[in-house]
């Protein structure tokens, strides 16, 4: 018998637009020792899944049917009272941030504490010993000292490591991870879900694991279910998941995968977005964004069809019925022609040398706001970049690649060192001059939510930039250019009356860049603009962007974290850490072959799909200093493998390699 | 004559005002929403229709005139252009019962005898003292021990009657209004309203008008004859006092707030938005007058003006102008002490705003700071404003009954809540106890600041982002939690 087995639970919850039906007859089993990874797109009712196991739901939501057994007991039937003791004994969950999951005032102990006086005999100095080893089990240094540590002392990974302590502190038979290294960087991701699959594979736990990353559930997942829209769309075992996804949808999300292989082409994309959960379903789901959809799909829901032994899926194309129909109908996905033009650096003087730019920002104390330091979110940084091509800054979050981005455009005026845009040097120049410079160097930022002003229709935010620098749109009136640039963009012209809120993220993102574009730069700083979105969505503002440059001539200053994408899209990198670019080069110098320390650990943490390469995963120990007192010598040498003794005291100078690369690393000197 | 006082202008420019943002909004699908779901909130309806009889009340008294005088033989010695020096409005001329029917001092609610005892020379020639026949009050009662019940719940029931008829009448028009609108039947309508079917609270506000109209009607019926609520120490009608007492509480609350709202938002958005220098300006400013004691403050204040008013009689021609012009100054003195707190809010929104991708987007393009404070951040805090001004208004409507009470409010001669709760006090001293006037002002003005309250707590509801955004991106609560 499974751990735990969830048979068609329904759960709805009442909105203004009427009842959404989050989760809709979802159905599996987790098996002790075993994780089920729950993989989908936001808005799927991956979440839902979740907090409905836990009866957590919020004030809106309600269980209108199925069951939930754990260890054999329906937990629909229990009284509030009772499904407070299965909660954190029984089954314990984790969620995806673990700044607002703990609670400020409370340190890590009593947070701890709280749960085993809840969930076990242990009280006092037992309790406190008990604490003492789960916080030594989740890997959290100097376990002693930061027990009575508060939360604000502590790093994202170091408090996500606490809440991995407190989801087990009642010995749960089940753990339910929401999306648990969403909100971490890369490298302390590596950390967290080595300690999640090693705590799993100790204690023999169930894990039901939530994400929307293919990489994740590739290291983590035994099982794989994929949702959509509310329901299951397939269950498989990861080995045959991940060599033959058989639903249409996961194939799609394969496919939009930036991939080395795909470089230079498009990206698959999956047309439109997942229908709202509001609306009645007659048939397929997924019918009218699916390319093999027949008449049958928008009538008829499929049943479960059973593509090899322990894989189901949903879907028409597998009915045994069918099956001598359906020929060579598999996923015919033709590798594109990867011309690689990484080889040619295009001539000519660059349209923008950034040189030694430092910004550094004063920290004030006292009465008399006296500086008493500085933060030197970057500190001598060296770029260049020339019309039609891309460079990627690539690096964890605080390591100062927005306010790299942002000090070129003067948004925020640099401390020292010099930006030249087409050979002009902007450090120095007056207001007034670089106003009439702003149309040539444009911003796409990464929150599609916060980009857009919410009290603004969309032909207005588009067309002001236009207003503000006084352009005419030359023989078109502003509309029609409007309109023109809503359909470059992908948008119809009619959307240009609504209000940012009526769209969905990819689509405010195509605003924000059609709003870029209405000033006709040459520059376009792109501050992670995909990192907000799904797979399927990043895929096609990817698509956009490589078109736009192609067609355009505009050159990316690509700021990002995500690999995958500097691997598809950028033509040069640079690697920051804490305010300095520790590596730079062309993008397969850097990706196939990272010198520095820093890019190998870097690449090596982002979680693979299987089979893609076998470079063992290198985890950094510790968390990323703090700009405000980075260590002496190189900055990076308290986390290096490789450190030397050299490393503790002098930073490294840069060392060139070959035509276009450089390190800065005693290694390479 | 028609005269107009500082006081009405201002009260026409915030309608004028009212019209013009109703416009603004009717065109702005963001805003309109918004709006529609305080049309949803039934209390908040319900308020509203006690706040627009009021405000009725209000406008009525803000149509000020001066009356003819009547030739009297020529003497019109202090009236030179014949008009008279006393300034009436609309709701005096349509109260000339109450105001001109005064007594000689208290008498008790619906009263037919005064309240103190006189000495009256009786026909035998004796003295006697007696509580002496009020001169308009039940004055057509022959016998008023016998008839006075009897006339009382006859006028009573005449005034519900007509009370149900004008509720009907209004209710009749209402429905038919709606079934044209609807284009469905007559008797589809009344039980859509009735049911609660509608997005707009119908029926709230059908019900709330019935209510109005079933306390208006006996009150209507019986002040012709009777004083409702009894009459002060010199004779005036309470019941016309407190209605006059409407529109210096509605002015207060209301000018105020448009003499404070330039500087709070003003200022407030500049700190916010400029920093620096401006900012340490503008909030060292508001911290040291936040830290002088209000009352002592506006008491300084007023305490001059009342001097300059005093030292120049010749500014005025008539006694209700200079009433008004220290009415006027009241709002002044209270706008300019209290805008500290909305600015302190702004500031701090802006902050948040300014920080925000669409504004440094809009700083990308080269905008101006001006154009990013009108365009970008005003349009994002006007909620805040919002909730705040429907929120202080009840607030300023009880800090003027406080400050006309401790004396440095109103001018004496201004009737409002405050000088009429101020008079009060000596009556409750009194034996046997005059509590008519203080019990009359007490209930009008509770009645008027929590009409306020709930009408504001509506708005707030549906304004406030945390509260609306609930329902407008149920897609992305997958993706927060």
């Amino acid at each position: 018998m499974s751990l735990l087995s969830v048979e068609s639970l329904r759960t709805s919850l009442t909105s203004a637009s009427g009842i959404v039906r989050a989760v809709d007859g979802v159905s599996f089993q987790v098996d002790a020792g075993e994780t089920f990874a729950l993989l989908g797109e936001s808005g799927c009712g991956k979440s839902m899944t979740a907090l409905s196991l836990m009866r957590l739901l919020p004030d809106a939501g309600s269980i209108v049917g199925g069951r939930v057994l754990l260890g054999g007991r329906d937990l629909m039937a229990l009284s509030e009272s009772d499904m407070r003791d299965v909660r954190g004994r029984e089954m314990a969950m984790i969620f995806q941030e673990p700044a607002t999951s703990l609670n400020p005032v409370l340190t890590v102990s009593q947070q701890i504490v709280e749960v085993l006086e809840r969930h076990t005999a242990l009280r006092g100095v037992a309790a406190r010993r008990r604490a003492l080893e789960l916080v030594e089990a989740v890997g959290l240094p100097d376990p002693a000292q930061r027990l009575d540590a508060y939360p604000f002392q502590l790093s994202g990974g170091m408090k996500q490591r606490v809440m991995v302590a407190i989801a087990l502190a009642g010995n749960p038979g089940l753990l339910i991870a929401d999306e648990p290294t969403t909100a971490l960087d890369v490298t302390i991701q590596a950390q967290v879900l080595e300690l999640l699959g090693r705590l799993q594979r100790e204690r023999g736990m169930g894990m039901l694991l939530i994400t929307h990353d293919l990489g994740i559930v590739s290291q983590l997942a035994h099982r794989v279910g994929v949702m959509y829209a509310g329901e299951l769309v397939e269950v498989a075992a990861r080995q045959a998941f991940f060599t033959s996804p058989c639903h249409p949808y996961s194939r799609k999300l394969f496919a939009a995968l930036p991939r080395p292989e795909r470089r230079g082409g498009d990206l698959e994309t999956i047309p439109g977005s997942v229908p709202p959960l509001t609306t009645a379903f007659t048939g397929c789901r997924f019918a009218d964004r699916c390319q093999s959809a027949w008449a049958r799909c928008a009538d008829e829901k499929p049943a479960w069809h059973s593509a090899s032994d322990g894989h189901v899926v949903r879907c028409h194309l597998y009915d045994p019925a069918l099956a001598a129909r359906q020929g060579g109908t598999a996923a015919s996905s033709e590798r594109r022609n990867c011309e690689d033009d990484e080889a040619s650096p295009a001539a000519g003087v660059p349209l923008l040398a950034v040189s030694g730019l430092k910004l550094h920002f004063p920290m004030r104390k006292g009465v008399f706001r006296r500086i008493a330091g500085q933060v030197k979110a970057v500190d001598g940084v060296s770029l260049t970049l020339t019309s039609g091509r891309t460079l990627a800054l690539v690096g964890e979050s605080g390591c100062g690649k927005t306010t790299v981005g942002k000090a070129v455009l003067q948004l925020l005026r640099p401390t020292g060192g010099s930006v030249r845009f087409d050979g002009e040097e902007l450090t120095v120049l007056p207001p007034d001059r670089l106003r009439k410079l702003r149309a040539d160097m444009q911003i796409v930022f990464q929150d599609p939510y916060g980009s857009l002003d919410p009290r603004m229709r969309v032909g207005d935010i588009i067309e002001e930039g236009m207003t503000a620098l006084g352009r005419t749109a030359g023989t078109m009136s502003r509309d029609e250019r409007i309109d023109a640039l809503l359909a470059r963009v992908g948008l119809s012209a009619v959307m240009r009356g609504r209000y940012p809120h009526e769209f969905s993220g990819g689509q405010r993102q195509r605003i924000a860049i059609a709003r870029a574009l209405a000033v006709e730069p040459r520059l376009l700083v792109c501050d992670e603009p995909t990192s907000a979105l799904d797979v399927s969505v990043q895929a096609q503002i990817l698509n956009l962007l490589k078109e736009l440059q192609t067609s355009l001539g505009l050159a990316y200053l690509f700021i990002t974290h995500n690999i995958a994408v500097v691997e598809h899209l950028a033509h040069e990198v640079a690697v920051m850490y804490l305010g300095r670019i520790v590596e730079q080069g062309t993008v397969g110098e850097i990706l196939r072959e990272p010198k520095h320390p820093y890019t190998e650990a870097l690449l090596s943490a982002v979680p693979r799909i299987e089979g893609e390469d076998g470079r063992p995963v290198i985890v950094l120990k510790g968390d990323i200093p703090s700009p405000a007192n980075p260590p002496a010598g190189c900055h990076f040498h308290p986390r290096c493998p490789r450190a030397m003794q050299e490393c503790a005291t002098l930073y490294p100078s840069e060392t060139r390699i070959g035509a276009t690369r450089r390190v800065c690393c005693h290694l390479f000197k | 004559m028609s005269i107009i006082l500082w006081t009405d202008a201002l009260v026409f420019v915030l309608i004028a005002c009212a019209l013009a943002a109703a416009r603004y909004v009717s065109r702005r699908e963001y805003l309109l929403s918004s709006w529609r779901r305080v049309g949803e909130s039934r209390a908040g309806m319900a308020a509203l229709t006690v706040l627009s009889a009021f405000i009725l009340v209000g406008l009525l008294d803000s149509l000020h005139y001066r009356p003819r005088l009547e030739a009297v033989a020529g003497k019109s010695t202090n009236a030179a252009n014949g008009y008279s020096t006393e300034v009436r409005s609309a709701l005096d001329m349509l109260l000339m019962p109450l105001k001109s029917g005064t007594e000689k001092t208290y008498s008790a609610p619906l009263a037919t005898h005064l309240y103190a005892r006189e000495t009256v020379e009786l026909p035998d020639g004796t003295q006697a003292r007696v509580f002496p026949r009020l001169k308009h009050g039940g004055a057509h009662l022959k016998a008023p021990a016998e008839d006075w019940l009897r006339d009382v719940v006859a006028k009573t029931l005449l005034g519900l009657a007509l009370a149900v008829l004008a509720g009907l009448t209004f209710t009749g028009i209402a429905v038919q209004a709606a079934a044209r609108h609807w284009n469905v039947p007559w008797r589809t309508a009344r039980g859509r309203i009735w049911r609660g079917e509608t997005r707009f609270a119908w029926n709230a506000v059908l019900v709330t008008t019935a209510a109005l109209l079933l306390i208006a009607g006996p009150v209507v019926a019986l002040a012709g004859s009777y004083h409702v609520f009894g009459t002060d120490k010199v004779g005036q009608d309470v019941l016309y006092l407190t209605l006059k007492s409407i529109r210096t509480g509605l002015v207060i609350g209301t000018i105020t707030t448009l003499a404070m709202l330039p500087f709070a938002v003003a200022l407030g958005i500049a700190a916010g938005y400029l920093g620096g220098w401006v900012d340490d300006v503008i909030q060292y400013l508001y911290t040291t007058l936040n830290s002088i004691p209000g009352v002592l403050l506006i008491a300084a204040a007023v305490l001059m003006m009342q001097v300059v008013i005093d030292t120049h009689p010749d500014w005025f021609a008539t006694a209700a102008q200079r009433a008004d012009a220290r009415l006027l100054a009241l709002c002044l003195i209270l706008g300019v002490t209290s805008w500290t707190g909305l600015c302190r809010l702004l500031r701090a929104e802006t902050l948040k705003l300014r920080e925000l991708e669409y504004v440094q987007a809009a700083q990308a393009f080269g905008a101006s700071a001006a154009r990013i404070m009108g365009r970008h951040i005003l349009p994002n805090v006007m909620h805040i404003v919002l909730i705040s001004v429907v929120m202080d208004f009840s607030g300023l409507v009880l800090a003027e009954a406080v400050l006309s009470y401790i004396g440095i409010g109103v001018d004496p001669s201004t009737i409002s809540f405050g000088t009429m709760i101020n008079t009060a006090r000596l009556e409750l001293a009194r034996e046997p106890v005059v509590w008519w006037s203080l019990v009359a002002a007490f209930v009008f003005m509770f009645i008027l600041v929590l009409a306020a309250n709930l009408f504001s707590d509506a708005v707030r509801d549906a304004f406030d982002p945390r509260l609306a955004g609930r329902q407008v991106v149920p897609a992305t609560q997958g993706q927060a939690t």
